[in-house]
């Protein structure tokens, strides 16, 4: 069960038109290494993880990254908002208007759709928690790209607060990854 | 009930900002005990760390309380402090510039 909370995580207000952030920002939410493809990951690894502190992590981490999804939505969605056909068509967002007019929808920077193929549940908890962890690398490099390709404070002050996230949730995985091996050592 | 009065009597502008500041607070302490539930649940016997969840979440429970009685609900399925089905729906959305 889970319940939404009307606000989000972080402010998010952003007033200047910038169709081709929106376009780059996108893959933060259904790129391969973005927040849908993280909270769908770690939701779905966490049934076969064989400890507690395992299985609240990746319950609390997936249920964060849902939050991010919709940070990376609201930023696509304002930098959008007041946009012309002629100014789409310029940013290059015309594929997109075609397909979901100004409607946000799960694709990477290139408008390939999102796919399970980017994630993966391998039933072993070492596995698994080496992908989360590689997951959360590839995410705040990701946010480091995008972080490249602005000028705009307001954007760069928000991709540093998603940065920052992924670097705690690596924390996290790390000291998981420990407890993990040594319940497993005990074990044997 | 006068509080919810006077705050409803104030001009859009002035409610506006005040809604928005209280947002603000329960955004920081929110962030607080995402923080702290995280480093909570592999260490769960830290006592610092309890200490501080124990007192995060407590203001927390009081600022939304207090939130959901002059401006609406935060949480949907029964589960905010004040129920206002209306003011649901006609609360603008997160997503929305304001």
């Amino acid at each position: 069960m889970w319940y939404y909370v009307k606000t989000l995580e972080y402010p998010v207000n952003l007033k200047c038109k910038d169709l081709n952030m929106a376009k780059y920002l996108i893959t933060q939410y259904g790129g391969p290494d973005g927040e849908l493809g993280a909270a769908l990951r770690y939701l779905d690894q966490r049934f076969t993880m064989p400890t507690g502190k395992a299985k609240g992590l990746l319950t609390d981490i997936g249920t964060e990254e849902m939050a991010h999804v919709e940070m990376i939505a609201t930023m696509v969605y304002q930098l959008m908002e007041n946009a012309t056909i002629e100014e789409l068509k310029k940013a290059g967002l015309a594929g997109h208007y075609a397909d979901h007019r100004k409607a946000i929808f799960y694709t990477d920077a290139t408008g390939n759709p999102w796919t399970a193929t980017y994630i993966q549940a391998k039933g072993d908890v070492i596995a698994d928690l080496h992908e989360d962890l590689a997951a959360e690398q590839k995410a705040r490099a990701t946010y480091e790209n995008l972080i490249h390709l602005t000028d705009e404070p307001q954007i760069k002050e928000i991709l540093k607060f998603l940065r920052e996230r992924e670097v705690v949730h690596y924390q996290r995985f790390g000291e998981c990854l420990e407890h993990v091996q040594d319940v497993m050592c005990i074990k044997k | 009930m006068n509080i919810i009065m006077n705050t409803r009597k104030l001009n859009m502008r002035g409610e506006k900002m005040h809604a928005k500041d209280a947002l603000e607070s329960i955004r920081i302490y929110q962030f607080c005990a995402i923080e702290l539930n995280l480093y909570l649940d592999n260490f769960p016997d830290d006592k610092n760390a309890r200490d501080d969840y124990n007192k995060v979440s407590c203001t927390l429970t009081n600022l939304i309380h207090e939130y959901e009685k002059n401006y609406g609900p935060l949480t949907n399925f029964g589960s905010a402090h004040v129920e206002n089905p209306r003011a649901w729906v006609e609360q603008p959305w997160p997503w929305e510039n304001c």
